[in-house]
């Protein structure tokens, strides 16, 4: 599993892995890291879906390794991503 | 002081929780409970089915991280977080939170305070089944307020002790 050495494992979740019409996907990085912020970027760029989900302003939430962060946080290899709309548990 | 958490697609059974989270436990005087169930309406439609989704890995982390923040905030013994996935339907229960504690006010403020933070910050979602379809519940902005007035009474005492 080299591969593992250079990606991420993205999840989306509920409403979102709906649209997005997948569940859990490994991407491949350029680099090492990348911000929250610049791996929504290349995610909106997929397709329309994908950037109006996703889009600057939508309630959802990111969440690395089973934490919630924000758009600053550094994303390394091997780590898992969570995508996700608002909480609605309880 | 122990946090227990459950998910799980069984029902349960509040008084048998209540029993073991008190069981060999004399210094216990009070114990809150909260349960939330299913309802036959929402937002106006009538639900027949609901549909709990989470996060498995996060979920876990997120409610032991609410039993510990509600630990070191009052005064408690144990807590027990369960909470069901999967098909529900009206009537059913949903959720359970208890707190243990010496007197009242710290079991009746953990367990409400448990709850609010669930709502807003354990990864769960509802999908419900209604004449029309199907929908995702929305998220509602009087919970975020129900979860951030803990924020504002935290920041009172500070200013109160300061």
């Amino acid at each position: 599993m080299a591969e593992a050495h250079t990606s991420i494992q993205l999840v989306f979740l509920a409403r979102l892995r709906e649209r997005f019409g997948v569940a859990r996907e490994t991407l491949s990085l350029d680099s090492s890291e990348i911000s929250v912020a610049s791996l929504l970027a290349r995610l909106r760029s997929r397709d329309p879906v994908f950037a109006d989900e996703l889009a600057e302003g939508r309630a959802y939430r990111v969440a690395v390794n089973h934490t919630v962060v924000g758009g600053e946080h550094s994303v390394r290899a091997g780590d898992e991503v969570a995508i996700f709309p608002p909480v609605t548990g309880g | 002081m122990a946090a227990y958490i459950r998910v799980q697609t069984e029902d349960f059974n509040i008084s048998e929780e209540i029993a073991a989270l008190r069981a060999r436990n004399p210094r216990v005087g009070a114990v809150a409970s909260f349960m939330g169930c299913v309802r036959d309406m929402n937002e106006g439609d009538s639900v027949k089915l609901m549909y709990l989704e989470h996060y498995p890995g996060m979920t876990e982390r997120e409610l032991q991280r609410i039993s510990a923040d509600a630990a070191s905030r009052w005064n408690i013994f144990d807590t027990l977080i369960v909470h069901r996935v999967g098909e529900l339907r009206p009537l059913d229960q949903i959720v359970l939170v208890i707190a243990t504690s010496a007197h009242r006010g710290d079991a009746f403020a953990a367990c409400e305070f448990m709850m609010d933070y669930l709502k807003t910050q354990a990864p769960f979602w509802k999908r419900e089944s209604t004449g029309d379809g199907e929908r995702w519940v929305e998220a509602r902005a009087s919970d975020d307020i129900a979860a951030k007035r803990w924020q504002s009474a935290e920041k009172q005492t500070r200013a109160q002790a300061g």
